[in-house]
């Protein structure tokens, strides 16, 4: 009974990594993008956009690689153009993340039809040698592919460049404090396109991942309300990389662990199994909000106003 | 000034109006549209609509011209897309998703000149002009069930479905007794995914299954592609819903249902054409042949084959019942009484899982 529990739990952690894995990616490109004071809830639509870009390039090319990247390249033009509305046209940003994202929806659903069902080269699993053969850790972290791996360096070093580096200084005074920052010579809006870009790339990525890596294909609405969970999920990593992964970790393995549950033909309603994620993610959005109510706000004072510079 | 304009408009209409009738009177084709939920390359549910839609117009060439809108939400926007399709002279119209209906109900009582065809929704409210289609797809899996047991070694099936609607449950009703009939110690694993269409749920859906010993795992989802998919990779066999797969996942596919829409839409538009159409509510079973046994996968052994094929025989020509009594629920409850078989009204109710299926609803 205590080695098949054991098992279990390892296989609900591993299927937590893999599942938390696109909606992380999400996250932190939005965070990035959030720092600098833009607010992308397009996330939705890129995500789809990455992942049938993904899928496109990798049929023609029969590179995964290839895919990967043309997915980030896609994400990156999408938020470019997120970052043209919202920063040039100074339109509301909510108003074009969800034009964005009712774009996306569009453009890869048409633009897919032709995808659907498409025998593809997909991201195999890369076992880590030596790591993957520590017991408990090794099945958990280290039985999967280059982009799980790629977040446990992607985590601290976002965090890094945040916090501890002059980039990360800049991104931080354009999202709290544009005008101290223009007038300290930072190009404010430069800056903010970068991020936007940047934050959409990554957005691209996990949308990448689940087309390349887990459903193996495109299919419509393959993100199924990922990119909201994303959007959600800054919120309650009050934009810190390592609360992301937290965040995802939560979403990721309360999706593991109830299909498991279901598997091991635990008798409880699916519907309700099926609303853990959503509870829990909100039930721990509600908490970590209401504790830190007499804190300082770590919202970018910025978030989501456009910047009119002074003239 | 304004009389005039409005008396312009008014000519403009009556001029076009007498020019549709005309074209009808003049032989024109019948034109007849068709709503699906979701994309028509999904290798599913939506894929096998519109190859029946394609199969209709093949097979009425000069009589019919169609047309199609693909991916329609199951809200008011199904109505705009009805209203769209008879403004360009749609008359006939096939709705392929349960939700399309309430829009429906709306749409038809303003246009009481044009057929409606619901699939599988039982309407409490009568309309003169609409019809109700219910092809019943689980005799099929009744004879994957007899493959699965069968083939597997480990004596645990995996079943992964979108919802838990009496429709879906009874085909993973019909599958798990088809699968006992010939093996009795095998155990179905039921998970829900929530979702019609969630590619990534689904993929993790299968994984868990495999990991939990199941090694045939079988789907009934808009598609169930991705789930034969992950299968494959896990070297694990599969069964489908909706489409046949054999070319997409040769070396793991086992069999499954698929669709044979085509047929079945000449039935009704024909019925229109030469006016017995009636606005009732129709059943077809197996028999009609709308739903089919798929192509066996090449690993499936000639004997099981044969086996297979004859029990799906038996069900087609009326000799065996897929829910005939005596039928336990999963909790050891006497459902269907020895001597009797499951009727319609049941199956539309079937909101129970019969003993063998473990997980979900089995109490």
């Amino acid at each position: 009974m205590n080695i098949e529990l054991s098992e279990f739990l390892i296989a609900v952690a591993a299927g937590m990594v893999r599942s938390a894995t696109p909606v992380l990616y999400a996250t932190l490109g939005e965070i990035i993008t959030e720092r600098s004071g833009i607010l992308n809830v397009g996330l939705e639509g890129i995500m789809l956009v990455g992942a049938f870009t993904g899928v496109a390039i990798t049929y023609q090319t029969h590179s995964v690689g290839l895919g990967l990247v043309a997915a980030m390249i896609a994400g990156l033009l999408l938020g470019l153009f997120h970052a043209l509305l919202a920063i040039y046209f100074q339109a509301n940003q909510v108003g074009v993340g969800i034009a964005m994202t009712i774009f996306g929806t569009g453009l890869s659903a048409y633009l897919g039809m032709d995808y659907v069902g498409k025998q593809i080269n997909t991201l195999g699993t890369f076992k880590l040698p030596l790591l993957s053969d520590i017991p408990v850790i090794g099945p958990i972290f280290f039985s999967h592919d280059i982009l799980v791996y790629a977040t446990f360096i992607l985590v601290p070093l976002i965090a890094f460049i945040i916090n501890r580096t002059r980039l990360g200084l800049t991104l931080r005074a354009v999202g709290e404090e544009p005008r101290s920052a223009a007038a300290a010579g930072i190009n404010v809006e430069l800056t903010r396109y970068i991020a936007t870009a940047c934050g959409a790339a990554l957005a691209g990525l996990g949308g990448a991942y689940l087309s390349l890596a887990y459903a193996q294909g495109w299919s419509e609405n393959i993100t199924a309300g990922r990119g909201w969970i994303a959007v959600g999920l800054v919120l309650f990593a009050s934009w810190n990389p390592f609360r992301a992964l937290i965040g995802a970790y939560l979403f990721g393995g309360a999706i593991s662990l109830q299909l498991r549950l279901q598997a091991a033909g635990l008798d409880v309603s699916p519907y309700l199994l099926g609303m853990l994620p959503y509870v829990l993610v909100i039930l721990v959005l509600s908490i970590s909000t209401a504790r830190r109510k007499n804190a300082p706000s770590s919202v970018p004072t910025a978030l989501g106003l456009p910047y009119i510079p002074q003239v | 000034m304004i009389i005039r304009i409005l008396l312009y408009l008014w000519l403009v209409l009556l001029m076009q109006n007498p020019v549709k009738a005309s074209n009808e009177l003049s032989g024109q084709p019948l034109k007849v549209g068709f709503l699906m939920g979701g994309p028509v390359t999904d290798f599913g549910w939506n894929q096998s609509h519109n190859d029946g839609r394609i199969y209709l117009e093949k097979h009425m060439a000069g009589k019919v011209k169609t047309t199609f809108a693909e991916s329609v939400p199951e809200s008011s926007e199904a109505g705009r897309v009805m209203e769209r399709m008879i403004a360009q002279g749609a008359k006939v119209i096939f709705a392929t998703s349960y939700g399309y209906l309430d829009s429906m109900l709306k749409v038809a009582a303003r246009h009481p000149d044009v057929v409606f065809m619901q699939i599988n929704r039982y309407s409490e409210q009568k309309r003169a002009n609409i019809g109700v289609y219910f092809p019943y797809y689980f005799e099929p899996l009744y004879s994957a069930g007899i493959v699965a047991a069968r083939v597997t070694k480990t004596h645990k099936l995996g079943f992964i479905v979108g919802h838990v609607v009496p429709n879906v449950l009874a085909g993973v009703n019909a599958f798990t007794l088809g699968a006992r009939s010939v093996n009795p110690g095998v155990k179905v694993n039921l998970v829900c995914t929530n979702s019609w269409n969630d590619p990534a749920t689904e993929a993790e859906a299968t994984k868990a299954l495999v990991e939990s010993g199941a090694d045939v795992i079988t789907s009934i989802l808009d598609s169930s592609l991705t789930v034969c998919n992950a299968a494959a990779k896990l070297s694990t066999y599969c069964i489908g819903a909706a489409y046949d797969l054999n070319k997409q996942v040769p070396k793991t596919w086992l069999t499954g249902q698929s669709w044979n829409y085509g047929p079945l839409y000449v039935r009704v538009v024909e019925q229109v054409i030469n006016g017995s159409w009636k606005p009732v509510t129709q059943y077809y079973t197996a028999k009609e042949g709308y739903a089919q046994l798929a192509s066996f996968g090449s690993t499936v052994p000639q004997a099981v084959r044969g086996e297979a094929a004859l029990a799906f025989k038996k069900i087609t020509t009326s000799k065996v019942a897929v829910f005939a009594g005596p039928i336990k629920d999963s909790s050891g409850k006497l459902r269907i009484p020895a001597g009797k078989t499951a009727d319609n009204h049941c199956i539309e109710q079937m909101n129970w899982v019969v003993s063998g299926v473990e997980g979900a609803l089995t109490k």
